[in-house]
């Protein structure tokens, strides 16, 4: 474990120095013109364009991706691949978005990027037909599996109610950096699944959440591990039946996309954006009072952006 | 014509079908596309038979292939393609290196269990039971001996090289997960494996000539072939050398007698006969069989036995859960496989090759113990304690070389239901713990495991039987233990579910307006 501690140590340090150089941002497109001036804005919220030109607007909106990655440093990003469903079925991250993510993380100068999910589904059926397997190779990415226990390694989680340890996936622990590429969904059992539901996947035993009270367990896991910037895809949304959906009537584009470091907040916009009061949604109310993040999107300074 | 060319031709083709036929039940990154595996077990003799609709189909020209062999040359099928045999070979290879002088000697065959063994399994097989062709087919006991011993061993190989490649950064060698094989599987197997390495070891193809019921009945076959090998007894010294080297013990060199009905064609008495005098000739006239009056006693024989603990099975457990649950899941039947069409004619058809097992990616097929009866013992069933089934998967159905697993389409296998989803509200974490879980109806592919409004805030699973396909995806997501709270009880017969209900949503969305926030 001397190697991990190490890497989480240092991950600290040269994650502040690599803000530190990110924060004068040369990130000059014609997009970013319009949005500019930057401000340090809380959330980006999109709507009405494709998924890989609306997450350029908002990232744009946050001063570029080399706020968040800095010149050789080893990214993951984690999208939901977790059902053996293809694209247009919406039960997973949109490829097109994950292609474009990578892509941005690459011109920022990351040195790899990593992807990965623990799937709920047999692997490598998830990875090929959610078509994220090819997104991420044509990005010059590197696909990753999770599917063995002895990838994952146990972490505190210190502040947590019902889980105070969890096994996670070495990447996470790993990697400089940390994006959470979640898709918003309905959830038969948590109502929606969409940021902090998601670091489902990059824990081993999900079991022990799911019999220790779901939504507590949801909102106690990002004490131990947050991520760096999460990114929700609503571009096509399983409006019903989720999180596997059963047939393609049971998804409805919106066509939106959210990104904030606070992944309170944007649950709450995302759930606000589903038609769900983020107060209906437990682990929301939950994470809210254990001063996880902020469900209050009134306090917060969000880019708006229609294309 | 020169023999010991023809004779490292027979090693060649016999080497190359015992690799193909291992690497069948080693494609363990399921590499190999289904029809491929299925072709290559319908080389297989049991498989072929038991295929067998029409002449023209790859079964019939394989069977039809065997008998005309054994007619024209004897058992050539036996030194050539069978797995099983060719693995006794090597054994016995092996064996004489060690033990240097080693020489065969002429034996007689035992009758009783050789016939008796036969002629048990035609009458079994003639009554609808598959039992003994399930015990005693070669392809089948092949099958389940590499994926009991050597199919793992290529997992863990595979697997500590992906765990080394990928301290170096590289992720390209997939690890595949170790799901628990039954014991009593392992049992048997090596029991098998144990009979053939001890007979091959000493005694050459003795298991071929008084266990095997391919070999039996070829035997029948080879005593009337057109091409026979002969002892050209004008030339022959009796020097017995050809006696040494016949694994099958069949060539009596004293008498100038061979047992044909023994005889697997391996050609090794040609080569090695000083003098020439081993021929192959055309021959029109049955010799008659030497009879000895004293009748060896074979002890090792296949004798059934009693085994293992179900308990055992689901010896890996990790979880840590606070409540225990209390109901166990009463199943009435065990899950017979799609394509199966019931579990009658199921047990009816497979002899427990475990080629499905093998090729199943999500290992949810594992061989049974005595779930459907002793009788079907080592047939598959679904296991959805260790997996699920693949809604999207139908990779059984192809590969099935016997014709247990019938060939379904896609759309139909999502329609077929195998059995059906009962919820035990009693061991359930949202009735009884009040929190939320919903891992079953989160699973379920056609959401016939759905949630519904229940006290306070919370979302508790129903069923919708008619929609349930028995896929076991719920059954295998319940965390709880030991026990779960949904299961899936088998249908005796499988049936049609209906298709779940698709309605388009009429929801216009403007995107032009502002954010609700």
């Amino acid at each position: 474990m001397k190697r991990r501690d190490f890497i989480k140590r240092s991950f600290g340090a040269g994650f502040a120095v690599s803000v530190g150089a990110g924060a004068i941002g040369n990130y000059g497109s014609l997009l970013a013109s319009q949005i500019l001036p930057p401000q340090n804005y809380d959330l980006a919220a999109v709507k009405g364009g494709e998924p890989a030109k609306m997450f350029d607007l908002a990232i744009d909106a946050f001063g570029g991706m080399k706020k968040y990655v800095a010149k050789n440093q080893t990214v993951v990003v984690k999208p939901n691949i977790g059902w053996d469903v293809k694209p247009e079925g919406a039960a997973n991250t949109n490829p097109k978005l994950v292609t474009r993510i990578i892509e941005h993380c690459f011109e920022a100068g990351a040195k790899d990027v990593y992807v990965f999910d623990h799937t709920c589904d047999n692997w490598q059926s998830c990875y090929s037909n959610s078509g994220i397997e090819k997104a991420v190779k044509d990005a010059g990415g590197k696909m990753v599996p999770g599917n063995s226990e002895s990838y994952y390694h146990e972490i505190d989680i210190s502040g947590g109610k019902k889980l105070v340890k969890s096994k996670v996936h070495e990447l996470i622990l790993e990697s400089d950096v940390f994006i959470n590429v979640p898709v918003l969904k309905h959830h038969s059992g948590a109502r929606l699944t969409i940021a902090m539901k998601n670091l489902m996947g990059i824990v081993w035993d999900r079991g022990y959440w799911h019999s220790n009270d779901l939504d507590q367990c949801i909102a106690d896991f990002p004490f131990g591990i947050k991520p760096d910037l999460n990114i929700v895809d609503a571009y096509q949304v399983l409006t019903k039946r989720g999180p596997r959906g059963v047939t393609v009537d049971d998804v409805v584009p919106y066509k939106s996309l959210l990104i904030s470091k606070d992944i309170v907040a944007v649950d709450a916009a995302a759930s606000k954006i589903f038609g769900h009061e983020p107060d209906d949604i437990g682990y929301i109310r939950i994470a809210d009072s254990m001063k996880l993040g902020t469900k209050d999107l009134s306090k917060l300074s969000i880019k708006r952006i229609i294309v | 014509m020169n023999f010991v060319i023809l004779r490292k031709f027979r090693v060649a083709i016999s080497l190359i079908s015992f690799a193909v036929l291992s690497l069948v039940f080693l494609d363990i990154q399921h590499l190999l596309p289904a029809w491929l595996q299925k072709d290559i077990a319908l080389t297989q003799f049991i498989p072929s038979f038991l295929s067998l609709t029409a002449a023209l189909t790859f079964a019939g020209i394989s069977f039809i292939l065997f008998i005309t062999l054994a007619l024209f040359f004897g058992r050539v099928y036996c030194s050539t393609l069978c797995p099983l045999g060719i693995l006794q070979d090597i054994i016995s290879k092996i064996s004489k290196k060690i033990k240097k002088r080693f020489r065969f000697s002429f034996s007689e065959e035992i009758k009783l269990l050789r016939y008796g063994f036969l002629i048990g399994a035609v009458l079994l097989f003639i009554f609808g039971n598959i039992f003994g062709l399930l015990l005693l087919d070669p392809y089948s006991n092949f099958g389940r001996i590499i994926s009991a011993f050597i199919n793992p061993l290529f997992t863990g190989i595979n697997n500590v090289s992906a765990f080394t490649l990928e301290k170096f950064d590289q992720y390209w060698l997939k690890p595949i997960e170790f799901k628990a094989v039954g014991y009593f599987t392992i049992f048997f197997s090596w029991f098998v494996l144990f009979l053939i390495l001890y007979l091959s070891a000493n005694r050459g193809r003795l298991f071929c000539n008084t266990v095997c019921l391919v070999g039996t009945f070829l035997g029948f076959i080879s005593k009337v072939s057109l091409f026979k090998i002969k002892v050209d007894e004008s030339n022959c010294s009796t020097c017995g050398v050809c006696e040494g080297v016949c694994k099958s013990e069949c060539i009596d060199s004293k008498n100038g007698i061979i047992d044909y009905s023994r005889c697997v064609n391996c050609l090794n008495c040609f080569t090695v006969c000083p003098s020439n005098a081993v021929v192959y000739r055309r021959e029109n006239k049955i010799e008659p069989a030497a009879t000895d009056e004293t009748k060896r006693n074979f002890i090792a024989g296949s004798i059934l036995f009693f085994a293992g603990t179900k308990a055992a099975l689901y010896a890996q457990d990790s979880l840590k859960v606070l409540r225990k649950t209390s109901i166990p899941e009463l199943k009435l039947f065990p899950v017979s496989p799609p394509g199966s069409n019931s579990i009658v004619e199921f047990n009816d058809k497979c002899t427990a090759c475990t080629l499905c097992v093998t090729a199943c990616p999500t290992k949810v097929l594992q061989p049974s113990f005595l779930e459907f009866g002793f009788t079907s013992m080592l047939q598959p069933r679904m296991d959805y304690h260790i997996s699920f089934c693949n809604y999207e998967c139908i990779v059984c159905t192809e590969v099935c070389p016997t014709g247990a697993l019938n060939p379904v389409k896609l759309e139909d296998k999502k329609l077929t239901q195998l059995g059906k989803a009962k919820l035990i509200k009693e061991n359930c974490i949202v009735f009884k713990d009040k929190t939320m879980c919903a891992a079953c109806s989160e699973h379920c592919p056609t959401k016939a495991v759905h949630t519904v409004p229940y006290e306070k805030n919370l979302l508790a699973p129903e069923i919708d039987e008619k929609i349930c396909i028995g896929c076991g995806a719920c059954e295998f997501a319940c965390p709880t233990k030991p026990y779960k709270s949904i299961y899936v009880e088998g249908n005796l017969v499988h049936r049609k579910a209906d298709k779940p209900k698709s309605e388009k949503q009429e929801i216009d969305i403007d995107y032009k307006e502002d954010f609700p926030f």
